[in-house]
């Protein structure tokens, strides 16, 4: 892979160019080609790479980077920083709201990981804030996926609203948040069906569940193994719903994960959560820094 | 080098259209170079004809000759997490059972919640017989007994479901290799045609899930699934250059008539749209 070894490629070509003295135009560029590579490897998608090498070449030059005994590792330092800046800096956490109504709403596409990622958020919330969590199975489409719910609530001992045999998301949403009042349940997560980007009917369901429950966040659920699709996903599912974050899954597998940095560079939103394996308890706050050193390979 | 009317520009944007559909960089070069070299070879100065060039470049690379499955055959079908395993068996399965083959699947995946569940609908659906346990069961005991089963009911076509694991988990890996062990021991009489599924939109990482899992279950073709989407599936041609595993089947929705045989030519034509 290019990518194994991108810091001796750095040292190599910086320990060359701090021979020359002076960074020429076409030094940076050559820098930015191996840079360039290196993000379309990790699948960070092209059009933001473009961009990103661009901002990045231009901080490079002039800069401290050749007068450091290190130029190499000063280089990816800044792209280091720069990326970290972009995938959010600060932890981002949710809109928690205590003594309120909290009720989060997972959309994303298919096999993403939304029916475990609710049952894990439901469960990690009712721990660490101790919320009084109903999960609602909105998902009338994929054969079992409310009977996955319910089994996942089972497990965890969470209380999970579905309706069988009525196949009306927006109408099980509502009867849900309904149920959650009654019953003072103060996080309310609400399971949808995976769908394209591209099918209007299914889409539209989504705004009108939106509009009919008034959730506090909207959460984008990506595969962390997404390649260059991950931004046009991303836009799409922003502009319909002005989704209010992202969680990122599987990342217990050795992809890189490009899909955050193009992503939260492409909509702007930050990524909550990411997910880290099967289990119900397979799910972390996300570092940007940790993720910026994974996009690098480092 | 001489390059007509094909200049940088040219070739950036053809850069560019390819990485955008997953090809990856490395292969992305490699069909640049071969284009290039065609264009000097050939002096051509048409961009429709150069487009031409490289459209049978690209069908050429992912055009594998497929082993048609000798019936009987016990298909194990695997993957990382949802890429569209289980619907893909409720899809070959109508497949084969519209050809007039005895179709009998094996709910192996006893680990996900509501896996069996979801098959087993699936299985009422098309109307084809299911094999299963109970969730926590050893999956090569069900396999085990899915065989028997096969064997019984003078099955055409067994297909496994298995349970979606992340190639890089060892111990999941192995738990694969002892369900293949089952299939090799007691699928005396039967062709094995193992299947891959990756889903389209999947980006580099889909290269290591396919070394990774031919290595541990032979690997005889992979089914591209939700290609209805935007995503173009380039992935796949990177994995079929390198391991030259072809595609058979590619997914194109969620019900189970929506899947299509591989056809190279309308793969190559979909990059371009
Ligand atoms: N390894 C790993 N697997 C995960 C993770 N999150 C989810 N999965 C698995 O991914 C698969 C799909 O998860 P689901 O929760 O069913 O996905 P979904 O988005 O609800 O799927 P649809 O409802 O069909 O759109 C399952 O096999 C999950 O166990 C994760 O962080 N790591
Ligand atoms: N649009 C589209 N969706 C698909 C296609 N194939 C499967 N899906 C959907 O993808 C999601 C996951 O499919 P499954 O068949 O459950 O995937 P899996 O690989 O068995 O998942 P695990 O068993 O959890 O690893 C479901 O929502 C399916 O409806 C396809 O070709 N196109
Ligand atoms: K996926
Ligand atoms: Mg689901
Ligand atoms: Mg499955």
């Amino acid at each position: 892979m290019i990518f194994e070894g991108l810091n001796e490629k750095f040292q190599n070509i910086f320990s060359q160019l701090k021979r020359k003295g002076k960074l020429s135009e076409k030094d940076i560029q050559e820098v930015n080609r191996e840079i360039k590579m290196a993000l379309l490897e990790a699948d960070v998608n092209f059009k933001v790479v473009k961009q990103f090498t661009k901002n990045i070449g231009e901080r490079a030059i002039g800069q401290e980077v050749l007068s450091s005994l290190t130029p190499g590792q000063q280089f990816i330092k800044i792209v280091k920083d720069e990326m970290t800046t972009l995938l959010g800096g600060e932890i981002e956490r949710m809109d928690f709201v205590q003594g309120r109504q909290n009720i989060y709403m997972m959309v994303g596409l298919q096999g993403a990981g939304k029916t475990t990622t609710a049952a894990k958020l439901a469960n990690l919330l009712r721990k660490e804030k101790k919320f009084k969590p109903l999960l609602v199975a909105c998902d009338v489409y994929r054969p079992a996926a409310i009977k996955q719910l319910e089994i996942l609530g089972e497990e965890l001992k969470i209380d999970v609203y579905s309706e069988h045999d009525v196949k009306d998301p927006v109408g099980i949403a509502k009867r849900g948040l309904q149920k959650s009042v009654e019953g003072h349940y103060d996080l309310v997560i609400i399971d949808t069906a995976g769908r394209l980007q591209i099918d209007e009917a299914l889409m539209d369901e989504l705004v009108n569940i939106k509009e009919a429950i008034n959730p506090t966040e909207i959460l984008l659920t990506v595969d962390g193994m997404t390649g260059q699709e991950s931004v046009n996903v991303a836009n799409e599912f922003n502009r319909l719903l002005d989704i209010s974050g992202v969680i990122l899954t599987k990342l217990d597998g050795d992809t890189r994960g490009g899909a955050a940095l193009s992503i939260t560079y492409t909509i702007g939103k930050a990524i909550k959560y990411i997910g880290t394996g099967e289990k119900l308890t397979d799910i972390e706050l996300f570092y940007p820094d940790r993720m910026a050193s994974r996009i690098l390979g480092m | 080098m001489y390059m007509g009317s094909f200049d940088d520009d040219f070739f950036d944007e053809l850069e560019e259209t390819l990485i955008l559909s997953d090809l990856g960089a490395q292969t992305s070069v490699k069909i640049t170079e071969a284009l290039r070299a065609k264009i000097k070879e050939t002096r051509s100065k048409s961009k429709e004809e150069v487009v031409g060039f490289l459209k049978e470049i690209l069908v050429e690379m992912v055009q594998v000759e497929t082993e048609k499955p000798q019936l009987p055959t016990i298909m194990l079908i695997v993957g990382v997490n949802g890429v569209g395993k289980t619907t893909t068996i409720a899809k070959l399965s109508e497949r084969y059972k519209k050809e007039g083959k005895k179709v009998v699947i094996a709910a192996a995946d006893t680990f996900r919640a509501a896996a069996v569940e979801q098959l087993d609908e699936w299985a009422k659906r098309v109307g084809v017989d299911i094999i299963k346990s109970t969730t926590g069961a050893d999956p090569s005991s069900v396999i085990f007994d899915a065989i028997g089963a096969a064997k019984a009911r003078k099955a055409d076509i067994l297909i496994c479901d298995t349970a979606g694991r992340l190639h890089n988990k060892v111990n999941l890996m192995k738990e694969l290799e002892k369900i293949s062990r089952v299939i090799n021991r007691e699928g005396e009489g039967f062709s094995i045609h193992n299947l891959m599924v990756l889903d389209a939109t999947t980006g580099q990482n889909a290269i290591n899930q396919a070394q990774v899992f031919h290595e541990c279950v032979e690997i005889k073709g992979i089914v591209l699934t939700k290609l209805d989407g935007t995503a173009k599936g380039g992935i796949a041609i990177s994995i079929i250059d390198e391991m030259q595993i072809p595609i058979e089947y590619v997914g194109i929705g969620e019900k189970s008539e929506d899947l299509i045989d591989f056809d190279p030519k309308k793969f190559v034509d979909l990059l371009f749209e």
